[in-house]
Order: structure tokens, then sequence, then C-alpha cells
């Protein structure tokens, strides 16, 4: 009796994991679906699952609707900027506060984490207002400079830092090791998963950002990818679901190939459990 | 090759004092075991010598030289640490070379350093795997590489056998008494383990609070303890001692006790029961409690037991000429005649 309600119950888990992935993949795979259909096909009621004949020319169709080579080029400008420059501020300032004491510590850390929790939408005026001050609006600067800080990033890495035991730095330093050394050849290595996560989630963030970039750009000259998909529906009238969706099968390609790499690390820094 | 001398030092951690106005003398070539009970201040002694704590007034020097301004990568000392603070991401080798190159050392020589060292330590086969690979004893000797490779004027251990099995442990301290020998640089090593400091220094540190209680030899430390703490610390099983009301307090070792049926004259006697019997192998082990409820350890070589059993009632014989006397601070004084007098056995 018991092991039969244990099986149910087996089978009940595997159903609801099996929604839960659904739900999940399920638009994926609808818009890959869509992206593939023709006109008709679109909008057909019963809806089209699977096309008859794949439309890869949307593809073509959607590439060349726009300058899509200049939103990619300034897409891939901007997220490797952003990355560089978090990553010079945040390991530093990470390893500041995970293994220094100084007067103000904590305080400095509180402000790190109140720019964690402040919402953009309290920021984006003031900042807009600075930037056009600065005559800077018709550039990629205004996409990059406000994200050159990640406080959720220097939180994180502060938290991975601070595991470290402290020997290893002191060995370090009996070794003749500067503080930069001990942060190249210790401290990161021994925080690849970390970092790896890091850098993910702020690519992801970066790169599907629509809201700031849309606010910060005025023309196509600087415009990330997001907003060139966008523009698929003006220009092609607001029923071409088949070339936006196209558009953002070329969007969210590159998040796909950069998780499937690095989704090994990604776990285990969430799973950290001490240094043997 | 260094002489390591404190001058005045203290060390406080805001208002907590833990080293207070230490003068000490390390000697050119010598196994100096600093030991005490935790919290004594032995390892941040240490810490002092390698830079990498540094001390809140005084001077330290190595070899006539201050230190207090200099780095600790160029003081020329090597340290091993309780946990071997071994790089996880590093091979065996590149562990071994990581302080060379820093010191820029040439490719060829580095090479040669490593397979020499890794040789004396018994390495060799292993200088590519990574550390979370290799046993506790083997990380250990990677420590010991990884110091021995900078070829320094001391070596500094921090509690380094402490994470070992007894047996390991034991080998490893005969390891560092012939590394010792071999090396004939000064090592400067921090336990708490008395039979550890007893076992491999020729010199003794003995330290409590923050203050040296006795600076000897561990045969002087033993056998001449200046002071309760010391007479009580040094010595396995602990000395026992008998405190005199209003005067001081007479010791007298586990060891220098017969334990016999009657009191013999003119000897220092206790009657008590014995209450437990540990029998060790070359050695008995006995605690017997008198009629106050205070309990004295007695042991003996196996050959010379007369085979008392718990509950028996026994007399704590001990010689006159065996027992200590201290004052009322603690300090050792001369034998007291007076002391003894509820205490000899007329026959």
């Amino acid at each position: 009796m018991g092991e039969k309600t244990n099986r149910w119950w087996n089978y009940f888990g595997y159903a609801a994991k099996l929604l839960v992935v659904f739900i999940f993949v399920f638009p994926f795979l609808w818009m890959f679906s869509v992206s593939l259909q023709n006109n008709d096909e679109i909008t057909a009621i019963p809806i089209t699952l699977i096309p008859s004949i794949p439309q890869w020319g949307n593809y073509v169709e959607a590439f060349t609707s726009g300058p899509f080579l200049q939103y990619l080029g300034n897409s891939v400008i901007i997220i490797v900027s952003i990355i560089v420059i978090q990553m010079a501020v945040m390991i530093p300032a990470a390893y500041g506060f995970a293994k220094y004491e100084f007067k103000g510590k904590n305080f400095l850390f509180g402000l790190v984490m109140l720019a964690f929790m402040t919402p953009v939408q309290l920021t984006f005026l003031p900042i807009y207002n600075m930037m056009s001050k600065a005559g800077l609006m018709d550039t990629l600067l205004p996409q990059i400079l406000p994200s050159m800080t990640n406080a959720f990033g220097i939180f994180l890495l502060r938290q991975y830092f601070m595991q470290i035991p402290d020997e290893l730095i002191e060995s370090a330093k009996l070794d003749h090791a500067g503080s930069l050394k001990i942060i190249l050849k210790l401290m990161l290595p021994m925080s690849k998963p970390a970092l790896t996560s890091i850098i993910l989630f702020s690519f992801v963030g970066h790169w599907n950002d629509y809201f700031w970039p849309l606010v910060m750009t005025a023309s196509e000259k600087v415009r990330p990818l997001t907003i060139g998909v966008s523009m698929l529906k003006n220009t092609e009238g607001a029923s071409s679901w088949n070339l936006i969706m196209a558009g953002n099968m070329i969007l969210v390609l590159p998040i796909l190939i950069v998780y499937c790499f690095c989704s090994k690390y990604i776990v285990s820094s969430f799973t950290y459990s001490g240094i043997k | 090759m260094a002489t390591i001398k404190f001058e005045q030092v203290s060390k406080s951690f805001g208002d907590n004092t833990i080293i207070k106005n230490v003068d000490l003398t390390i000697q050119d070539g010598s196994f100096t075991v600093l030991v005490g009970p935790s919290g004594c201040g032995k390892t941040t002694l240490l810490r002092m010598i390698a830079g990498i704590g540094p001390q809140s007034s005084g001077r330290i020097l190595i070899d006539g030289k201050d230190v207090t301004e200099m780095p600790p990568g160029q003081r020329g000392v090597a340290m091993v640490f309780q946990n071997y603070a071994i790089y996880p991401t590093m091979s065996v080798a590149e562990n071994i070379e990581f302080g060379l190159k820093n010191n820029k050392v040439p490719k060829e020589e580095r090479q040669s350093i490593v397979q020499e060292v890794a040789k004396k330590v018994g390495l060799e086969q292993l200088l590519h795997r990574q550390p979370s690979t290799l046993s506790g004893g083997q990380r250990q000797r990677v420590a010991l590489a990884r110091a021995m490779s900078k070829n320094p004027k001391v070596f500094l251990m921090d509690e380094p056998l402490s994470n070992l099995d007894a047996k390991l442990r034991t080998a490893m301290r005969v390891e560092l008494i012939e590394l010792h020998k071999k090396l004939k640089t000064t090592f400067v090593y921090v336990t708490h383990d008395q039979v550890e400091a007893m076992s491999m220094a020729d010199t003794i540190i003995l330290m409590n609070e923050g203050k040296i209680m006795q600076e000897a030899s561990p045969e002087e430390i033993y056998r001449n303890p200046e002071n309760l703490f010391t007479a009580r610390f040094i010595g396995s099983p602990a000395m026992n001692t008998v405190e005199i009301a209003g005067e001081g307090t007479i010791g007298f070792r586990p060891e220098a006790v017969m334990l016999e049926k009657a009191g013999q004259p003119d000897m220092f006697a206790i009657k008590g029961r014995v209450s437990t019997r540990e029998m060790l192998g070359k050695e008995i082990l006995y605690s017997v409690k008198d009629s106050r409820e205070n309990t004295y350890m007695v042991s003996m070589p196996s050959e010379e037991d007369k085979g008392c059993r718990v509950n028996d009632e026994v007399y704590l014989n001990v010689p006159a000429e065996r027992l200590y006397f201290f004052d009322r601070e603690g300090y050792r004084i001369g034998p007291r005649q007076n002391w003894l007098s509820d205490f000899l056995c007329r026959g």
C-alpha cells in the first residue's frame, strides 16, 4: 500500500516538473515556431504549432529590414565595455570589503547595498540630465557609464572572497606577492564560479535591456539590438509577428550559447561549500 | 641563519592587550618551541616575526636588523601554517614555485630547486598533482617544501602537526627534528602540546596571558620550573599540588610518588583511596583521592607496580628532596620545613 502511494507521488512529481518545464520552455518554442511561419499561418485559427514549410527567409528579411549589423555591433561594444569596466571596479572593491579593515567600511558597504536596491526608474532622469549636459547623448556612453559598477556583483564576490581563508593571503604575502598578484593568481582562480555567474547575469541583464537604451538613445547610430528588434513592428506594420520573432531569436541566441558553456559554474557558485 | 630579538614588544587588539612588553632572544640555529595554553599569545608572537600581524609597540630584530617596517616577503622567513595554506588552484610544483617566481628566480634555477626540495620531503612523484587529491600528510609536506624552497633564514611553524593523526604526527616530529639538523637554520615552532614541545625543542618558551613564564631547555624547564604555572603545564600527567593555607603551595610530580600500604618514615605522605587505575603498557597511572576529595595522580613503571586495586587505602610517599615549594604568588622558593609538619609520617 505504502509503496503504491509512493509510486503515485513519484508520477505526480514528474508531472509537476514537466508542467514547470513546459511553462518555461513553451514560449521559446512558440517563438521559434512563429519565426518560421508564413503570413497566413501566424493569424490562422486554430494556431499553427509546426509551420508547413519553414520560412528561413524571415530571418534574412528581419536582418535586412534595418541596420541590424549596426545594432548588433552597438550591443556587443556596450556589453563588452560594461563587463570589462565592471570587473575592474568590482574585483578590487570586493577584495577590499572582504579582506581589509578600514574606517567607514560598513558605511561604504551600506552605500553599495543602497545602490543595489535603488530602482533604475528613480535614477534615469537625473542621469539623462547629466549625460545630456555633458553632450554625450549621441554616443554609446550613456548606455555604458551608468553601469560601470555592479553592486550585486560586489556583494556576491565579497561573500565569496570572505570564505577564502586569510592564511592563504598571508602565505602569499610571505611568498612576496603583492595585492594585485594575490587577487589575480589566488583569489580570482578560486572564485571562478562566482565570477562566471556575475558576468553572465550582467551580460543577460544588459543584453536584454530595453528601458534604458530606449530612454538614452535618439538615433539609429547608437541603438542596440533590443531597440532594433522592437522597431521591426513599426517598419512592417503590427501584424508581421514572424519577423519580430525572427528578430527575437537573433537577440536571444547569444545568451543561450553563453549559458550552455557556463551553466556548470553558475550552479556551483550557489552551492559553494568552503575550500578543502 | 639568524638570531631573532624582541625588544619591549607589545600587541593589542582594541583594548585587549595580548602581548605585554616582551623581551626575548631566539638563538641562531636553535629549535625554539613557543608553548602555552590557547590564547596565551604564542601565535601572535610568531605572526609578528613573519610580519603578517605587526606589533603595536617595541622592536623586532632579525640578524640585528630592525624588521618593523619590512614587508613579510623580504624578511627571509618562511612559515608553515596550521591548515597548511596551500594554494588550491595550483599544482604541487606551482605551489612550491610561487614564492620563487615572485622573487624573480630564473626558470631553470626554479625547476632545479623544486626538484631538490621535493626530493628532500619525498614529493617527487606528486609534483603535478592538485592539492585536493593529496592526503593530510602529503599536504603537510607540500607546505614544508614550499617553505624550504625559499631557503629562509628562519622557519616559522604554527601548530603544523595538529591536523595529522597520532601515528603520522609522531613520524613527522622525528622528520622535523632531522630536517632541523640538516638545514641548521632557526626554527620557531608554536604548539599547545607540551609533549610536542618537550620532544622537539632545544629551547622551550612557555607563555601564559601574553607573558613569558619561563625560557629554558626541556630538561631544565621540567626539573626546575620557576613558577607554579610552569610546574603544572610541563609534564604529563601534570604535577600534583597541595595548597598550604596562607603560605603557598607544595608540588610533586606523579612519578616521584611511591604508592604504598603504609606511610614511610620522614617522608611527605598523604593518605588516600585509589579511585582509578590505568594500565598504559610501560607505566601504570593511578588517581588517588584523599579525605578532602583532592585528586592526585601517580605514575609508575609497570614492573615496579605493587598491584594496588581500586578502593584500596594507600599512602602517597614522596621523598623530601623531590618536593617543590612555591610562594603565594606562585614563584618557586627553597624548601620550607615548617610547611611539612602536617604531612610528615613519623613511622
